[in-house]
């Protein structure tokens, strides 16, 4: 499967679909998308790149193992999740949203930090199992 | 009071720590503690025979009216003496008894945690404080049975004396609850205006029932009496301390307790004189063929427990006050054998009544100490047993028409009780010592003296009844409901019946004692009926079970993926197809459908091709590949019926799904066969059904009316309270987001579970 084409396109496709994940994550409070669909577009931008490179050239890429993503996106959830309990004197899981608006990403939330908790979960889960699996298979 | 009670649990804990300091010649100081509990109890002792009860109240659950309320009357007071005073006894003797064993922390520990629970368990109001105390002492002696825990046999007897004793207590928590519902309190001292509701109250019967079975099952009643002999696997003070003295006698406590709220019901009334003269004289003939020590011990319990319940299933007065008596009797006779007995085996390493003998020249206080107890045992004047006796017989003899009866089948257990305590108490003394046991020691004086002091209990009691009938027995019998004033406890009560009862209980029992001797030969004998002993009974049923549960888990849980998958499919088929049989109208209206469009018929298409594909391709990597497309298609129907974020997860999922796929199977070998024909046209209809059930049920559904108001609610709060437009992202993040994050903390932990499991496997190929 290491074509030279998918090898050559592997190095161009990874940083676009990583930004195209991003923007799917970025666009779901409006539009179709969210953490979920991004975590998993992520996702396959890396496992596409494995397909092409090798898993030890991704591996290497990534620095960390992915599996280190999955509590620092719970953590990040949680946080999101309990910042208006501890400092706001509201129920758990209140929205909490920045009055004005900000270049690019438009109006800030908790809700967006709980999706980006739910990106990083999924990004780690599903490249966790995927790389496991392909070391032992 | 509350204090009182943690003591013992703090103490236990405290030793969790400290255990490793405390195992030499300090353990003593752990005897402080019951000592210090039996003063404070005792200082009680002239306010509550003025006729005073102490209560004290603590909230616990006030919503469920589950609090610690505590009482003290004249009923718990000689429970918590009693608890206290034999504990500080068996805390003492135990110094000596399991000197430099490395576990003695942990028996205080455990010794203690029960100390403490029966003393919650005597004191409490509350129905369910009463329980979960109940239920500790059936744990703390769990663990001491078990103490021994390297041996088979003392792990089986623990396990089935908690399995025993635990089935007891769910008995005993859903009476207390039925209680409760009909009271509308779970405070004792509240239900007790409440008996003629109580005793017409449709469920009276089975609250019964369910009190008995607890008190039956603690208080080693026929047919669960098996497992207080196989509970004498316990080191000696144990078996002293909870299986004679006190836990055993919760059952009892329970029914005297509840007495004034139950009682005085024909009910009651003749299922306890059944059952409780069934165990006496059962256990009293079991005594016969015994010729370990504490297995003589131990039937001579369940007999005397018989006796008690016997006692309080009369119901008088007179029966009552002998049952109060005969508690304070037996317990200070039977520790003291258990005592000597428990001195007799760490002297010479032997408990067989067979070859015991003229023990008196070496071990002599040990021996006067047995021969008090064995009198008091029998009933033989100075000592208190004579007035346990008479009080006995003097209440069966004048119950009514069933007089003769009962008075028979207690004179029968009294004869054989006196034979088992003169086996225990007398034999192993007298006659000439054999040459084995010549050179066998004195034991430490802590050892001895419990057991003497207990005796010396059983002769001053006996000589001066005064000291106990009005501190104890009297409060005792009015807390029971009754009127306690005319009670007088004497030795002499004139020539009449019941002294030649006596004597004639006396004569029998002691030409028992000289003729029959405990042989090998005769417990063998008895050992062929075990065959249809309720021990046998459960212990078959147990291994039926264990077998069915075996079979049935191999038989569903067999590891075969395709298996639970036929399993699960075969069952909804079953279940849904009959729910859809029996209640569906099939009033589907075809005309309401919109018509079908170009892009539908098309892409129905191409899954219908790529199904196809899939169920006969030979190779593997197609037939992933055309599960693909099968998969695509769904999120174009997905698109068709506008749910793009369902159909862009979906899209993601599936490439993923089948790159997974590939990545395991990339490496197997060739297409194996690995279904026959037959095989397949199983699954083939298996499928087909399935498919066909599912979509009756999708049709059904159409047919019901759609309730929106759910969704409604989200579509119009989206963009007010979470500023989404994306209405199904905002119920993933916002509205529902605790459920993400648990969805999500589920994922990592399958992540995790994925990752050990493949990780574990990869290091032991690498052993290989």
């Amino acid at each position: 499967m290491k074509t030279i084409i998918l090898r050559t396109a592997s190095t161009y496709l990874l940083p676009l679909l990583l930004m195209f994940s991003i923007f799917i994550l970025l666009r779901g409070h409006y539009s179709p998308g969210g953490g979920f669909v991004g975590g998993l577009i992520a996702s396959i931008a890396f496992v596409l790149h494995a397909f092409a490179r090798g898993l030890d050239n991704t591996k290497e890429l990534l620095k960390i193992h992915p599996g280190f993503l999955m509590p620092i996106g719970l953590a990040l959830a949680f946080l999101a999740g309990v910042t208006p309990v501890l400092f706001f004197d509201l129920p758990f899981m209140t929205g909490i949203w920045y009055p004005g608006q900000l270049p690019v990403i438009g109006s800030l939330g908790s809700a967006l930090f709980f999706d980006l908790g739910v990106y990083l979960v999924v990004v780690g889960v599903t490249l966790t199992i995927i790389f496991t699996i392909t070391e032992s298979a | 009071m509350l204090l009182a009670i943690l003591l013992g649990f703090a103490f236990s804990i405290f030793l969790v720590f400290t255990g490793k300091f405390f195992k030499g010649r300090i353990s003593i100081l752990a005897a402080g503690i019951p000592l210090a509990l039996f003063v404070y109890f005792a200082q009680f002792i002239g306010r509550i025979s003025d006729g005073e009860v102490i209560t004290q109240f603590h909230s616990w659950i006030p919503a469920f009216g589950v609090n610690l309320g505590f009482t003290l009357d004249g009923l718990s007071l000689l429970f918590s003496l009693m608890i206290t005073g034999i504990g500080f006894l068996v805390f003492v003797y135990t110094s000596a008894y399991l000197k430099g064993h490395k576990y003695l922390d942990r028996f205080y520990g455990y010794l203690s945690m029960f100390m403490a629970a029966m003393l919650g368990l005597v004191l409490s109001d509350n129905l369910i404080s009463l329980f979960v105390f109940w239920e500790l002492t059936s744990i703390s002696s769990f663990f001491l049975i078990g103490f021994n825990n390297t041996s088979r046999e003392s792990r089986k007897s623990a396990l089935i004396a908690l399995a025993i004793t635990g089935i007891g207590g769910l008995s005993l928590l859903v009476g207390s609850i039925f209680l409760g519902s009909i009271t509308g309190t779970y405070s004792i001292a509240e239900m007790l205006t409440m008996n003629p509701e109580i005793a017409s109250n449709p469920y009276y019967i089975l609250i019964v029932a369910l009190i008995f079975g607890a008190a039956f099952t603690k208080s080693a009643q026929f047919p669960f009496h098996f497992w207080l002999p196989g509970a004498m696997k316990a080191p000696t003070p144990v078996s002293t301390y909870l299986h004679s003295a006190t836990m055993v006698k919760a059952g009892i406590y329970l029914l005297m307790r509840l007495t004034p709220v139950l009682g005085d019901h024909e009910f009651w009334n003749t299922t306890l004189i059944i059952v409780g003269a069934i165990t006496m004289v059962y256990s009293a003939i079991h005594t016969l063929f015994r010729t370990d020590l504490k297995g003589v011990l131990a039937y001579s319990t369940i007999s005397a427990l018989g006796i008690l319940v016997f006692l309080i299933g009369q119901g008088t007065v007179d029966a009552l006050t002998a049952a109060a008596v005969f508690i304070i009797v037996h317990a200070l006779y039977k520790a003291t054998l258990f005592l000597i007995t428990g001195i007799i085996d760490h002297q010479t390493g032997t408990r067989d009544t067979t070859v015991l003998r003229g023990l008196r020249k070496v071990l002599f206080p040990v021996a006067i100490a047995g021969f008090l107890a064995a009198l008091s045992s029998a009933g033989i004047p100075p000592t208190i047993g004579f007035i346990g006796k008479e009080l006995t017989y003097e209440s069966t003899f004048h119950f009514g028409n069933m007089a003769i009866l009962l008075t028979g089948l207690i004179v029968i257990t009294k004869i054989l009780l006196l034979y088992a305590g003169f086996v225990a108490g007398i034999k192993p003394f007298t006659g000439a010592l054999p040459e084995r046991f010549e050179n066998t020691k004195m034991p430490s004086f802590l050892m001895w003296l419990p057991p003497v002091i207990l005796a010396v209990g059983c002769l001053v009691f006996g000589i001066f009844p005064g000291l106990i009938e009005g501190s104890l027995v009297k409060p005792m019998v009015s807390s029971m409901g009754l009127d306690g004033k005319d009670i007088h406890l004497k030795l002499f009560h004139g020539f009449n019946v019941i002294l030649l009862l006596s004597v004639i209980t006396i004569a029998l029992g002691t030409v028992l004692y000289f003729t029959l001797k405990p042989t090998k030969k005769l417990e063998a004998w008895i050992a062929k009926f075990e065959k249809f002993s309720p021990q046998t009974i459960v212990t078959n049923s147990w291994a039926f079970f264990f077998k069915f549960s075996n079979g049935w888990t191999n038989l569903f849980q067999n590891g075969y993926l395709r298996n639970y998958v036929a399993t699960i499919m075969v069952f909804t088929i079953a279940l849904t197809g009959y729910s859809l049989f029996t209640t569906a109208n099939y009033a589907v209206d075809f005309n309401s459908f919109s018509p079908i469009t170009f892009y539908e018929a098309a892409t129905s298409l191409v899954m219908l091709v790529a199904i196809g594909y899939t169920v006969f391709t030979r190779s593997r990597l197609a037939a992933v590949a055309s599960m693909g497309i099968i998969g695509y298609a769904i999120c174009i129907l997905f698109v068709i019926y506008s749910a793009p974020d369902l159909a862009m997860t979906q899209f993601s999922i599936d490439t993923l799904t089948v790159i997974l796929f590939v990545l395991v199977l990339y490496k197997l070998p060739k297409y194996l066969k690995l279904s026959d024909y037959k095989m397949r046209i199983r699954d083939g209809v298996l499928s087909l059904a399935f498919g066909t059930i599912i979509t009756l049920l999708i049709l059904e559904v159409l047919a019901e009316p759609v309730n929106k108001e759910v969704s409604d609610y989200y579509a119009a709060n989206a963009y007010i309270l979470a500023h989404g437009k994306n209405v199904v992202n905002v119920i993933l993040v916002d509205f529902r987001g605790a459920d993400t994050m648990l969805e999500i903390s589920v994922l990592a932990i399958a992540a995790i579970g994925v990752f050990a499991l493949l990780k574990l496997r990869l290091k032991k190929s690498d052993q290989r």
